[in-house]
């Protein structure tokens, strides 16, 4: 069943990649495309199916508002024209995950095309991925293989099918052929999926969640050799869906492609599925008239044409660009790039502008959420937002927890503990500090009684001190603040104990 | 236009799903021969400056709100499958997964 492969480098010793990605983004509306069934995932199966979505005589589809306004805005987005006029057409095809045996797509006629996305890679080199369309069409049902081994479909007995997901819009969004990656062509591929997840997100059109398929990618490669200009046949792998196997199926296809040319065959054009487990790709073995849809415009739909108003309009809800939020973000937070990419990694970016909206300092805000909280999500397999937000830990109180160091009532282990008590469901940092009796002691008398003490136990440390040792103080604040059962501040101790020794 | 030979409707049976004898073969490469020679002529009128319409009614943009109604109901949609499991159509196994 495994092909051949050459190593990935001897590959673009002789060979040139040339990539295309096509990604399909399911909206987020709450109704399907061309009915008002809901779109919930997880629902009972078939529960959200009616006439239309099923394909029943008589039954007539209407386009959904919103669904016309998000695939504009992922367009403009995507810096693409957006068409004066333009139509659906049926795309034929008998399969059983689409009851009405056609699919309701776009053909020659996308409503956005001709755009482009600048893609940062990990180094800062930006690469512009050419757009060569973003159109409307629907999703098909969804099949569970039953009666194989595996659950797979060799051996499959026969197939059952969900038409809940029938229908929901879809947008899918073609590159143009991508040149001049090179030995980055996995990364490239990656980055574009990445950047273009955090722009429809940004959006706020889809979920975009790769795992539970609400964006799935199919990935186009081809070879050519080094200086040709002619490109070379391409296999296209359906549904690699997550970030870190688009850059494998990439880097699995080169290898693949490599084998054949180099060993003078001929690379079949033709669907590929591919495979998480292992990591490689088969083929799809379908029909060589398969790729024939006898496309048509849509007859049960008139032509979408929005005007060039309302395309403005739309414009002008644009957010802005990911990539260009997160360098200003980290400027205006003073993060380094370290501290930048863990907040990023974590998910913590939404949380921390709210919270510094909230009134926290951004290393507040940082310190807060990427300690003790971020640790108990990772182990509870949840991230950061979700989590606090389960707990009903929000911004305002870490903003109460800064208020209270701040304010001197507690010391930076007094506002950890207050911390795990907030988290453990005790209630505000406030709350948590006065059931636990936790606060600085403000007597100054207390203090300094504890500082003379210390003092006069420790004489030669004194005497380093006074000679101008200012670093041995450390050892005299540690006694203190024992002393004191931790509830001192640490830093008027400091400023107490060089006073007395003529060192302030 | 080039002539419509057996393979084409052979093959255009073979995309719509359709089992024609070898008859019904011979019989259908007449008949749609004769409707393409029809729609041929009337691809001969002059059209210059005339828009292409594919709708006879001169509409553009008839949307819904995106307000949810209640679909069919499982019982319903399942009534109308010629066969069922776990509250799915139950079909012939198919070639590709998902
Ligand atoms: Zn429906």
């Amino acid at each position: 069943m495994t092909e051949a492969t050459i190593p990935f480098e001897e590959a673009l010793a002789a060979y040139d990649p040339v990539l295309g990605l096509e990604v399909h983004v399911e909206l987020n509306t709450a109704t399907k495309m061309f009915c008002g069934c809901a779109t919930t995932f997880g629902a009972e199966p078939n529960s959200q199916v009616c006439p239309t979505c099923l394909g029943l005589p008589g039954a007539l589809p209407v386009v959904n508002e919103k669904g016309v306004e998000s695939a504009i805005r992922i367009g403009l987005a995507l810096n693409c024209e957006i068409a004066e006029w333009c139509r659906f057409a049926r795309k034929n095809y008998f399969y059983p995950d689409m009851p009405k045996n056609f699919q309701t797509s776009q053909y020659d006629e996308p409503i956005s095309f001709g755009g482009f996305l600048d893609v940062e890679l990990d180094d800062g080199t930006v690469y512009r991925v050419e757009i060569e369309r973003a159109h409307m069409e629907e999703d098909t049902g969804k099949s569970l293989h039953v009666g194989g081994a595996t659950g797979r479909i060799h051996g499959a007995d026969h197939s059952l099918v969900d038409y809940n997901r029938a229908g929901i819009p879809l947008i899918e969004i073609v590159t143009k052929p991508m040149l001049g990656t090179g030995e980055r062509a996995p990364e490239i591929a990656r980055a574009y999926v990445a950047a273009l997840r955090d722009l429809v997100k940004a959006l706020g059109v889809s979920d975009v969640k790769m795992e539970q398929g609400s964006m799935r990618c199919d990935v186009n490669l081809s070879l050519m050799p080094k200086g040709s200009t002619t490109l070379g046949t391409r296999s296209e792998t359906k549904n690699v869906n997550s970030l870190r196997s688009v850059e494998r199926a990439v880097r699995y296809e080169i290898g693949r492609h490599g084998a054949i040319l180099s060993s003078g065959g001929k690379v079949v054009q033709e669907t590929r599925h591919w495979h998480e487990d292992t990591g490689i790709t088969t083929s799809g073995r379908e029909k060589s008239d398969a790729e024939d849809y006898r496309y048509f415009p849509e007859p049960d739909l008139v032509p979408v044409a929005p005007s060039r108003e309302t395309v403005e309009a739309l414009r002008a809800t644009l957010p802005e660009n990911p990539a260009a939020r997160l360098r200003r973000l980290q400027s205006t937070w003073g993060y380094s790039d370290l501290e930048m990419r863990d907040v990023v990694n974590a998910g913590l970016v939404e949380t921390i502008e709210e919270t510094v909206a909230a009134g926290a300092t951004p290393a507040g805000a940082r310190k807060w959420w990427s300690g003790e909280v971020a640790r108990r999500a990772n182990t509870d397999g949840q991230d950061v937002s979700s989590y606090a937000a389960g707990l009903g830990v929000t911004p305002a109180h870490v903003v109460e927890l800064e208020g209270l160091v701040t304010a001197g009532r507690l010391n930076d282990s007094m506002a950890r503990q207050v911390w795990e008590g907030v988290l453990d469901g005790e209630g505000t940092p406030t709350l948590v500090a006065d059931a636990r009796g936790l606060e600085l002691v403000r007597d100054d008398g207390a203090l300094e009684a504890a500082v003379d003490a210390v003092i006069a136990a420790n004489p030669e440390v004194a005497d380093k001190i006074r000679e101008g040792k200012v670093q041995a103080a450390g050892a005299l604040i540690g006694q203190v603040m024992k002393a004191m059962k931790g509830q001192a501040d640490a830093a008027k101790a400091r400023a107490l104990i060089l006073a007395k020794l003529g060192q302030s | 236009m080039a002539e419509l030979t057996r393979d084409d409707v052979a093959h255009l049976a073979g995309l719509a799903r359709i089992d024609l004898s070898d008859a019904e073969l011979d019989r259908m490469v007449g008949e749609l021969g004769v409707i393409l020679e029809s729609v041929a002529k009337v691809q001969k009128a002059p059209t210059d400056g005339v828009e292409p319409m594919s709708h006879p009614l001169p509409l553009t943009n008839v949307t819904r709100a995106d307000v949810v109604v209640p679909s069919l109901g499982t019982q319903a949609v399942l009534a109308a499958a010629p066969a069922v499991e776990d509250d799915r159509f139950s079909v012939p196994r198919i070639l590709t997964e998902d």
